[in-house]
């Protein structure tokens, strides 16, 4: 689009007209042959693995003993850190929006870096602060006896790390635009702060939260760096999905393809539940 | 928001490909044509002897240039049977020469050393791991090779001889990656190779394994048919295999074949 749309029109708006415009209009060739490239180097390799993938004996693949553990260890390791990041996460979005103090934007981009931060970064990091010699786990070792690396928890700490920003960022930013008025409506007839929190705000930004819930457990789901670098991996304590996958493709190539059609499949059901805040141009 | 998502965006993109650049971008400097650059895909446990002799192929044979690519021998060698372009493989089993060899990509392998089995503890040893058994007791956290890397099959041979049952914490991708376990102290013991605990030095606790229990194995080398500098690959094969070659993995602590 060369011309500017206007400015007063929101994002979803804008994308709908542009839509609605370009249907009819002849791309140039110029963009048409990169733009083909593009979607070839994105979709092809998704077709080769559908093409090798041993379809008669993929429940086989399946069902062997290291497989399951994996994925049932991926799936509530992705589910705990979802409802972690949803606990202590929003609380952390809403301090961010609705707060200013000095420091606070040095405090967004903080907890906002794992985002960007090569995630065997975070591993190592995770390994540093709560590995056994770590600066706080050596005292959860020598008070508590608790170490932390080569355990579940481990699992989902390092996924949390990673996973927990994309929820932060996602609500904080609905909470930002969200109309305000209502929240002050329920104040001055009386209502608690806390109760206007739970009966309005997250009410108002409900479908954000749910966006950014399903945008964490994927992000969880597919977590490898920091995982295999802060919690090891052993299967059924902390050989995950994406580890299982990294393995087996030395041993049993086609349980590593197998295994992958799995997490594909559950990416694409990430991106259908999604649909309305990406596909369609909505802000999140 | 939304700019903010689209830089958090563009920058985790950014990461992302500084990231698969760096992996790939040692294949930089082609041949050129009065020497050429070899890429020798090499066991784990060979990084600190087969960087040593790189360095003296080199000097030995001005223009030619070795690269490595050091990992699991069972990576390695599933990338050689993908088509990942090594002219020289020199794995830690004969097992995952013979994966290579009866894929058709290399024939001949030659033996040039041997490894055995060592335990490496933390240098204030918190497991108080005195012999190889005690890596059956529940409270010594020990980590393995993965079960189809070359020192997790030995590590499982001597663990049979003793006649004991490990249940290790973590199953690591390669030697050094156990190693590196133990040096950092997030486990009490590991199993990893003589030459391992030597090249180590000060940063671990070697604890011997005695002989009638140990289990050793032997290194094979060959070159790949699909390279395209195959003297210098020859040539980097046959330093190996020389005495000169033989003696910097002796002093390593590697046995004769």
């Amino acid at each position: 689009m060369t011309v500017a749309a206007p400015s007063h029109l929101t994002a979803r708006e804008r994308a709908r007209r542009a839509a609605r415009g370009g249907a009819s209009r002849s791309v140039p060739a110029p963009l048409l042959a990169p733009a083909l490239i593009a979607v070839g180097f994105l979709v092809l390799p998704l077709i080769g693995l559908l093409i090798r993938a041993p379809w008669g004996s993929i429940g086989a693949a399946l069902s062997g003993a290291d497989a399951t553990q994996a994925l049932i260890l991926s799936l509530w390791t992705a589910t705990a850190t979802t409802a972690i990041s949803l606990v202590i996460g929003v609380p952390l979005a809403w301090v961010l929006a609705r707060t200013s103090f000095p420091g606070q934007r040095l405090l967004r981009a903080l907890v906002t870096l794992p985002l960007v931060l090569p995630p065997v970064v975070g591993g190592v990091a995770l390994l540093l602060a709560f590995g056994r010699t770590g600066f706080i786990g050596q005292y959860l070792n020598s008070w508590f006896g608790l170490t932390i690396p080569f355990t579940p928890l481990a699992v989902v700490m390092a996924e949390t790390f990673v996973a927990m920003p994309f929820l932060i960022i996602t609500v904080e930013g609905a909470l930002r635009s969200a109309d305000q008025g209502f929240e002050e409506a329920a104040a001055t007839l009386g209502a608690r702060r806390m109760t206007v929190f739970r009966r309005v705000t997250v009410p108002m930004v409900a479908p954000s939260l749910g966006a950014g819930a399903v945008l964490c457990w994927a992000r969880a789901l597919g977590e490898f760096g920091a995982t295999i670098t802060f919690a090891g991996s052993f299967p059924g304590q902390t050989e995950t999905m994406p580890i299982a996958v990294y393995y087996a493709l030395e041993t049993d190539p086609d349980a590593a393809i197998a295994l992958s059609l799995v997490l594909l499949v559950v990416s694409v059901i990430v991106l259908v539940s999604l649909r309305d805040h990406w596909l369609r141009g909505g802000s999140l | 928001m939304r700019r903010f998502t689209v830089i958090a965006v563009a920058l985790a993109a950014v990461a992302a490909a500084g990231c698969s650049s760096s992996g790939s971008g040692s294949s930089s400097s082609s041949s050129s044509p009065s020497g050429g650059t070899i890429t020798v895909f090499a066991a784990a446990s060979l990084t600190g002897t087969f960087t040593q002799l790189g360095k003296q192929f080199e000097a030995a044979h001005p223009g030619d240039t070795v690269r490595f690519s050091f990992g699991p021998s069972s990576g390695l060698a599933e990338q050689i049977t993908s088509g990942a372009p090594a002219d020289v493989f020199a794995s830690a089993a004969p097992a995952n020469m013979d994966q290579v060899v009866s894929a058709g990509d290399a024939s001949n392998p030659q033996n040039f050393a041997l490894n055995t089995m060592e335990v490496a503890t933390p240098p204030n040893n918190p497991g108080k791991v005195t012999s190889v058994n005690d890596l059956a007791k529940k409270s010594v956290k020990v980590a393995l090779c993965q079960p189809q890397v070359p020192c997790g099959v030995v590590a499982a041979e001597v663990f049979k001889n003793v006649g004991i049952t490990v249940k290790p914490v973590t199953l690591q991708p390669d030697v050094k990656s156990v190693l590196t376990q133990v040096e950092t102290g997030n486990v009490d013991a590991g199993m990893v190779y003589v030459t391992d605990v030597m090249a180590a030095g000060s940063k671990v606790t070697g604890v011997t394994i005695p002989a009638s229990d140990n289990a050793s194995t032997e290194y094979p080398i060959a070159t790949i048919k699909s390279s395209k500098q195959k003297s210098e690959a020859q040539a980097f094969m046959n330093y190996v295999l020389s005495p000169a070659g033989q003696q910097v993995l002796t002093a390593a602590g590697f046995e004769k074949p």
